[in-house]
């Protein structure tokens, strides 16, 4: 079943066309990864769908309810929820408050202010719960500006995860960090979003993380999608070979270690 | 919440009374042992502290810092004058019903224009709209007695009259209702403050886009609590206004929000009570500044150049520094 398409979906800034007339496709409970090369449209596709971009035309399909004049907020309440690339976190408030605000905000409850948020038992056992399933009980209560780069990462993620919702994008949830903790991280994400039976889009630049984690991959180039396919359908793919591998610099596949993943 | 989430709640709560407390006491005995001008200027310190307590839910909790929030000191006391002039009232608890309608009114429309930006738009929006009601009380002078303000008697506290000692009076009972709706507001803001709202405001105040993001309007949550700011630092405006006699057009104009400004930046606007402290200490200072020399303006803008540069954070801020280097060398 498709959970999420877009229909013919363009956005220009000036006379670059980030997303070009995109047809894409999110199946239901599957883990899919966007690659492609730095300026191919990949968040600007998932700044549209999110709805912190608006369109110049096309159409989002979500559930079956065209959602491309809802606001952002009225997505989040559909069940579509983002990560960023670039860590976005509340830096003054502690881990267990990131991820409480967020079941808060899902049970509706962000307009009480005559109770306090500390009596709510309920949120912070769930709140401390998913702390404890990304690995970050020990900084439950350290302020989210003041632990590790990977630990941000994961935090990001719990903290769209904890608005539980239906369809997750991950914007390079594993940039920045050392490739000996990529995998680490990508194993915690994804056992727990396909526990949770949640439909993962993840923007990956890491080959090796893309044919590991993902069951199907799109390319997009330039605005568009290049390919669409299983990860062996896209390995073997020419197009995708010549536009994206052979810029690599090494003049090897960029592909080639992930074969023995 | 497990075990040692309850002790350490526990723990904290436990913190908080073992300063409450002692504080409480000081505040009640104050005026049956210091001279009654002494008094009146900590009554003045209380009333500030109110409003700037509810300034700091802005400028501490939000992330916005207005420039315009003599607009509900003023609105709040010339209500007061108001009331007294066209409707003949003269009950206290009245007074302040009346404000907080009035500055409620007055700080949603405000909050209309003003939420819609951040920054330095914010603040020279409230700056801009606080002039407009300054330039009003100023003009229109057959209303409002231009210039010269508007006479506000001493009010009856929950129907009792004021005796015929003026000054007895505001230093004993009107002190003591002053202290009353400044525990009561200290309350009130301290749930709101945490509170899922106002952890919502700290959401917003440390990442917006995020804030949004995880579903929190976060145009209407600026509103509400700059109508709520604006409630607490109108009530301030009702104390001030019979405390003073006058509603005057001085607490209207723009500098007057910045000496609300300077006394929340002087507490510390990173913690609770920092706007509390920074009040109080501002009231003092500038009622000896006054006494001491014609220049107290120069002296209190040293004061701030110091503060700025050697206690970023405000008193609450040096304090809670020092304490925490000595549990560490312990």
């Amino acid at each position: 079943m498709n959970l999420l398409t877009t229909q013919a979906l363009t956005k220009s800034f000036g006379d670059n066309r980030a997303v070009n007339a995109v047809d894409f496709v999110v199946n239901q409970g599957e883990v899919l990864a966007l690659i492609g090369s730095n300026g191919a449209g990949k968040t600007s596709l998932v700044n549209l769908v999110s709805g912190l971009l608006r369109p110049d035309s096309g159409q989002i399909i979500f559930e079956n309810n065209d959602v491309t004049r809802q606001t952002s907020y009225e997505r989040i309440k559909a069940g579509i929820a983002r990560s960023f690339q670039i860590v976005n976190l509340f830096d003054h408030l502690s881990c267990a408050d990131n991820v409480a605000l967020s079941i808060f905000s899902r049970e509706g409850k962000t307009l009480n202010l005559a109770t306090l948020a500390s009596r709510d038992h309920a949120v912070w056992t769930e709140a401390h719960d998913v702390l404890r399933r990304f690995g970050l009980d020990r900084a439950a209560v350290m302020l989210a500006g003041t632990i590790s780069h990977g630990e941000r990462k994961l935090l990001d993620v719990a903290v769209a995860y904890a608005l539980k919702p239906k369809l997750l994008f991950l914007d390079e949830p594993t940039s920045g960090v050392s490739t000996r903790e990529k995998a680490p991280i990508m194993d915690i994400v994804t056992s727990i979003v396909r526990a949770g039976g949640i439909t993962v889009v993840i923007i990956e630049h890491d080959m090796d993380i893309v044919f590991r984690y993902s069951e199907r991959i799109v390319v997009m180039h330039q605005g568009t999608i290049l390919a669409d396919g299983t990860p062996d359908e896209i390995r073997r793919n020419d197009a995708v070979t010549t536009t994206l591998i052979g810029t690599h610099p090494t003049g090897e596949p960029a592909f080639g270690g992930a074969g023995n993943a | 919440m497990n075990a040692s989430g309850a002790v350490a709640q526990t723990a904290a709560t436990w913190r908080i009374l073992a300063w409450v407390v002692p504080a409480a006491l000081l505040l009640l005995v104050a005026p049956l042992v210091i001279d009654p001008f002494q008094t009146l200027t900590l009554t003045y310190g209380l009333i500030a502290a109110i409003g700037a307590l509810g300034f700091n839910l802005l400028l501490g909790y939000t992330g916005l810092l207005s420039f315009g929030h003599s607009a509900f000191f003023g609105g709040g006391a010339y209500t007061v004058a108001f009331m007294v002039k066209y409707l003949k009232i003269a009950s206290m608890e009245l007074f302040l019903a009346g404000s907080v309608l009035a500055s409620a009114i007055i700080s949603a429309l405000f909050g209309f224009v003003c939420v819609r930006y951040t920054r330095i738009f914010f603040g020279i929006l409230t700056l801009a709209l606080s002039q407009v009601l300054w330039s009003l009380a100023f003009k229109f002078f057959w209303v409002t007695g231009g210039t010269d303000g508007l006479r506000v008697p001493t009010p009856t506290l929950v129907g009792m009259a004021p005796t015929n000692d003026k000054m007895d009076f505001l230093a004993h009972q009107y002190y003591y209702y002053v202290l009353a709706v400044f525990a009561l507001c200290v309350f009130l803001m301290w749930v709101i403050v945490h509170s899922p709202f106002g952890k919502a405001l700290q959401a917003i105040r440390d990442n917006e886009t995020r804030a949004e993001f995880i579903g929190i309007r976060i145009r209407r949550y600026r509103l509400i609590a700059f109508v709520i700011s604006g409630i607490f630092t109108g009530v301030a405006g009702a104390l001030w206004a019979p405390l003073n006699g006058l509603a005057s057009p001085d607490v209207l104009v723009w500098t007057f929000s910045g000496e609300i400004v300077f006394m929340t930046v002087l507490g510390g606007f990173r913690t609770f009570v920092g706007p509390i402290v920074g009040a109080i200490a501002f009231t003092y200072l500038k009622t000896y500044a006054v006494g001491f020399t014609v220049y107290w303006q120069l002296l209190l803008g040293t004061v701030l150049v110091v503060l700025v540069l050697a206690l970023p954070t405000g008193i609450m801020g040096a304090i809670e520094r020092l304490a925490s280097k000595m549990r560490k060398a312990r």
